[in-house]
């Protein structure tokens, strides 16, 4: 009996093994393809059946991508972009956050709610037109203004930055009333250094989410050079229509690479703040 | 700044509500205000119409089908997704050999922005170059243009739209089934709940606050943080049969620019996220405390 069963539970896991095995390849297909790709020659792009692996690594389709509609210069604008974005979202957030952990205040229900609704408002879709106009009378399209400063506060990173410094004991608050330290010498001194784990989540999901951005950058920039490496994937598709996937299969490369190996190389750190900031409210 | 000062929340709390009110709250009254208005012929002055905006969109049938279309879009994607990811999380939570891996490339998508997500996928099904295409064409004998045919692009942004959206509900899920304690499991167990039942009838009802939250996640998501997919992938066609209300808003706004249609769109938008909000908080409340 005992043995049946932990045989039906090997049964089981080789089974779930395998078929993990196969569902990671499906996910990872679209990426791995395109990598693949993205090293062919332009007349391997069209052998029939399509090959799975480039015969050599043919490397121009990268330089092309970056000539033929200046993915450099779009690759740093993204750079620049998602890391104000996010300092920004982290500066604004961490003290949001605190004023709502730490502090009683006049008005704190209302300013609450008033944050709150923000987050059923999403400013880079619904808003675009309306956001467009205002830009333009702030004379901000096409700079870096336009591109970063409208979202450089959100209630996400308020909340979850509050529901973490309410986790941390208040008798950490009270003895450095009692030393004499101000407030913000105790944020600083000792609620940042100790969240700095939620911080580094914190960050890379805003850093992601700015370098992801789509609607707003293809609204707000007319000037090629404005531009980042999202519409620089859609700018090369059009250039190239259907001539060379190996050249668009390279520029998507450059544009998902950074993200991808932020996440790969921190996804622990990534999963923890997400679920936190999601299941805490 | 002292323990005591009144001050301090306040000056703590500024830097947040200047950028929410610019760049959110007058946005939004903006957006009442143009619905009202519409640009006179030669475009130079602004004419206030009243309900004009809304009654042209709602007499209009092709905005019954746009909404009709981003509905069937939302809820067979979101559906899909929910139903997948909470399939594989089953998988995630046992401790095989390499969980830890096959996490790392299942959640991969999460990091992919939509518009990537659109190219990646147009490759995948673009005839003679794709492989997906290829296969379909092998297995099924399907030999099509997948993303300017009807049904078949509607098909095709779906199956973007999973994809990327698949990891963000897999990482709630399992960490929902991490936190389900091991001895109500094996109680079933004893009492002779097989995986199948264990899955749906305890695992499942335990989950349902998750389900909820993301299925108002993923609702919002593809209602309105799409348009990447669909603007790289089909641009709404063939014959707007993947025009969704927020690529329709766009079409409008900056197309056509017909900002009064446009912005009354975006009031119609604001409704559907004030109900999604009502039913949010409605059910929320009873469960999570936010003060």
């Amino acid at each position: 009996m005992a043995s049946s069963i932990s045989k039906r539970k090997k049964t089981n896991l080789i089974l779930s093994e395998i078929t993990l095995i196969i569902i990671s390849l499906i996910i990872m297909a679209p990426v791995l393809l395109a990598l693949s790709m993205s090293f062919m020659k332009p007349t391997e792009v069209y052998t029939f059946p399509p090959k799975l692996f480039p015969s050599s690594f043919h490397w121009q389709n990268y330089v092309e991508a970056l000539q033929l509609v200046n993915l450099g210069r779009m690759l740093l604008n993204s750079a620049i972009v998602a890391f104000f974005i996010t300092f920004g979202k982290l500066v604004t957030g961490t003290l949001a956050g605190y004023a709502f952990a730490n502090f009683q205040f006049k008005g704190k229900n209302i300013s609450f709610m008033i944050l709150f609704i923000t987050l059923f408002l999403p400013a880079e879709t619904v808003m675009i037109l309306p956001l467009f106009l205002i830009m333009k009378q702030f004379g901000w399209i096409n700079t870096y203004y336009a591109l970063i400063i409208p979202f450089t506060a959100s209630a996400t990173n308020a909340f979850l930055m509050r529901q973490h410094f309410l986790t941390i004991p208040k008798e950490l608050s009270d003895a450095a009333k009692i030393d004499g330290a101000t407030s913000m010498q105790y944020f600083w001194r000792i609620l940042l250094p100790l969240s700095k784990s939620m911080l580094g989540g914190a960050a890379l999901i805003n850093f992601v989410y700015a370098w992801n951005l789509y609607l707003w950058p293809l609204i707000a920039t007319m000037d090629d050079k404005m531009k980042t490496v999202q519409i620089g994937v859609k700018m090369l598709i059009d250039a190239e229509a259907s001539n060379n996937w190996g050249t668009i299969m390279a520029g998507t490369m450059i544009a998902l690479i950074p993200t991808l190996i932020i996440f790969f190389a921190i996804q622990n750190l990534f999963v923890k703040s997400l679920v936190s900031s999601g299941l805490k409210g | 700044m002292s323990w005591k000062s009144k001050l301090t929340p306040y000056i703590l709390l500024i830097p947040t509500f200047i950028i929410i009110i610019i760049f959110i709250y007058w946005p939004a009254a903006y957006s009442f205000k143009l619905s009202f208005y519409q640009e006179s012929f030669f475009g130079n002055r602004s004419i206030f119409v009243g309900l004009d905006n809304f009654t042209d969109l709602f007499t209009d049938p092709e905005y019954y089908s746009v909404i009709l279309t981003s509905f069937i879009y939302s809820f067979s994607s979101v559906f899909l997704t929910i139903l997948i990811a909470f399939l594989i999380s089953q998988l995630l939570v046992q401790n095989i050999p390499g969980t830890r891996l096959f996490r790392l490339f299942i959640f991969a998508p999460y990091a992919i922005s939509p518009a990537i997500a659109g190219t990646l996928w147009s490759f995948l099904l673009t005839p003679t170059v794709g492989y997906l295409n290829y296969i379909f064409l092998e297995l099924f004998g399907i030999d099509t243009d997948w993303l300017t045919t009807t049904p078949y692009a509607f098909i095709a942004v779906m199956l973007a739209t999973i994809w990327k959206m698949l990891p963000f509900d897999l990482i709630f899920y399992i960490a929902g089934l991490q936190s389900i304690p091991d001895s109500l499991l094996e109680s079933s167990m004893i009492d002779g709940a097989n995986l199948w039942q264990r899955m749906w009838k305890i695992k499942f009802p335990l989950l349902s606050p998750i389900t909820f939250y993301l299925f108002i996640m993923n609702f919002t998501t593809t209602m309105f943080a799409s348009f990447g997919i669909i603007d790289i992938m089909t641009k709404g066609g063939p014959l707007g049969t993947t025009t969704t209300m927020i690529y329709k808003l766009y079409l409008d706004a900056f197309a056509f620019q017909n900002n009064g249609s446009a912005a009354a769109q975006s009031i119609v938008m604001f409704a559907i996220m004030g109900v999604i909000t009502f039913i949010y908080f409605h059910n929320v409340e009873k469960s999570v405390h936010y003060q």
